[in-house]
């Protein structure tokens, strides 16, 4: 009982500091190319385990991200249900997946969410980013493994079972 | 728990519970972002749960905060020396200028006075810090750490020493969100200092400059040019620097010229800004004219003189009517 507290409380400390990151600034020349934190901690949860990580967390997740950072409420919910659902679905496959090809589906997940994004934005009437504004998935693909292997290692030494 | 585990994730086939849930979220994520489109209840959310949103934004705000101190820390003492002395020469030439302009000033308000205007050269302004915190996905925010109660209000105007930074678009009770001049969605009206053309600086979509798409194809505008603000729109007041005019070339339509400009606030680098506290003429057609002219009690008896010529009849009629009140 402990245990499964410790480990929900972890995945929320995990949430809640992607949130966090998400509003830290890069310096100036990094800026465009910050990756979307928040997205890659819930596709890493939505792996892991599926018992806590479901569309309705996505949702909530997504809704606090709205709440600290952002221009429409239900924004970043829709882009976060919409990548949770996908992992959800694909999850037996993509766990088994070689790292390459697990970073290459976390690239296509998120480039996939950047076109909702811009989706969104045309419709709410802002007008077309610069082309810089795409390369954020690519930095966030790149790091896929290392954030992976860090949270993986890290719930090693916590001990929290995988469910 | 563990049993309806392998429900979620069958190993090809997706369920259809699954699906009819995504939907069920996705169309609520939509209709939230209508409703919140069309009422801006993001805002009013944001502040009713300012308690919790404010300290997260003071909380990522430490790492740049940290920075900040770090590099004044192990700042070398040369570095620090030179600094020192540049700052004086600034205040040195900044004070003589200033003594220049007291006089002229002074002068200037002696002949408003006898205008009879209102505008004042002095500036009333608050100095806030900024808070590193990357709000709304863009660059083109500030967060300032003086909010509703300290008196801020939506639309005041934000300047550094060099020029115009932007306006308060938000407000929260301990913070406020400043707009930047080069957002894409902001517009400024502004004058070129040395013809006195007046036109629009739109911010760049790259989002680093400003882009003055509508200038009249003969209109003599060159690089290097400054742009003061105009203070039409009521808005921003008139006579702070905002741009220079870095290039010129055609628009796309070919009808007008567009012109690039370099904000001359260091928008990138100020750790602290000036909140203005004067708001510019309110909108709308000027206040009407007092009247002019002789009080009424001199005014000529009502009645006038049967041998007055038709033609100049209906002018005492008009002096009556204006100085009525």
């Amino acid at each position: 009982m402990n245990k499964q507290r410790l480990s929900a409380l972890w995945v929320t400390g995990t949430l809640a500091f992607a949130l966090l990151s998400m509003l830290v600034p890069l310096p100036g020349v990094l800026q465009p190319f910050k990756p979307y934190w928040p997205a890659l901690v819930l596709i890493y949860w939505a792996l892991e385990s599926t018992d806590r990580v479901s569309l309705g967390l996505a949702f909530i997740v997504g809704l606090c991200a709205d709440l600290l950072d952002g221009l429409l409420l239900g924004e970043q919910a829709l882009r976060l249900c919409a990548i949770v659902f996908i992992v959800l679905r694909f999850r037996s496959r993509l766990r088994f997946f070689p790292m390459w090809q697990q970073t290459l589906a976390v690239l296509a997940l998120l480039l996939n969410d950047r076109v909702l994004l811009l989706v969104v934005r045309v419709f709410a009437g802002d007008s077309l980013p610069p082309a810089t504004w795409w390369m954020s998935p690519f930095v966030g693909a790149a790091l896929w493994p290392f954030i992976f292997l860090l949270l993986d290692d890290l719930r090693m030494r916590l001990r929290i079972q995988q469910q | 728990m563990a049993l309806t585990r392998e429900d979620n994730s069958p190993l090809f086939a997706g369920s259809v519970a699954g699906t009819l849930r995504l939907i069920f979220y996705l169309a609520l994520a939509m209709v939230l972002m209508v409703l919140d489109h069309r009422n801006g209840w993001i805002w009013h959310i944001r502040y009713s749960m300012s308690v919790i949103v404010e300290p997260v934004y003071k909380l990522a705000g430490l790492p740049a905060a940290g920075m900040r101190t770090l590099s004044v820390a192990f700042a070398d003492r040369k570095l620090l020396t030179e600094q020192n002395q540049r700052l004086r020469e600034d205040l040195l030439l900044a004070n003589a200028k200033l003594n220049r302009m007291a006089a002229v000033a002074e002068q200037n308000q002696r002949l408003k006075e006898l205008l009879d205007t209102q505008h004042s050269l002095e500036l009333n302004v608050q100095l806030a810090r900024v808070i590193g915190v990357d709000v709304g996905n863009s660059q083109q925010r500030l967060v300032v750490n003086l909010g509703a109660r300290d008196g801020i209000k939506q639309g005041q105007v934000v300047i550094d020493s060099h020029g115009v930074i932007g306006q308060i678009v938000q407000v929260l009770p301990t913070t406020a969100i400043v707009m930047l001049v080069t957002d894409p969605n902001h517009a400024i009206p502004v004058m070129i200092e040395r013809t006195g053309l007046r036109t629009v600086a739109y911010g760049s979509r790259e989002g680093d400059q400003l882009s003055l798409p509508n200038v009249p194809l003969a209109a003599d505008v060159r690089q290097g040019d400054k742009l003061l603000s105009s203070g039409l729109g009521g808005r921003f007041p008139p006579g702070f620097p905002v741009g220079e005019i870095l290039s010129i070339g055609q628009s796309q339509s070919g009808l007008f010229l567009e012109a690039r400009a370099r904000p001359t606030a260091d928008i990138d680098r100020s750790d602290d800004v000036l909140i203005l506290h004067d708001q510019a003429e309110p909108d709308g057609p000027p206040a009407p004219a007092t009247p002019m002219g002789p009080p009424a009690s001199l005014a000529p008896p009502p009645d006038p003189t049967p041998a007055a010529p038709a033609s100049v009849a209906p002018r005492p009629a008009a002096g009556a009517s204006v100085v009525r009140p």
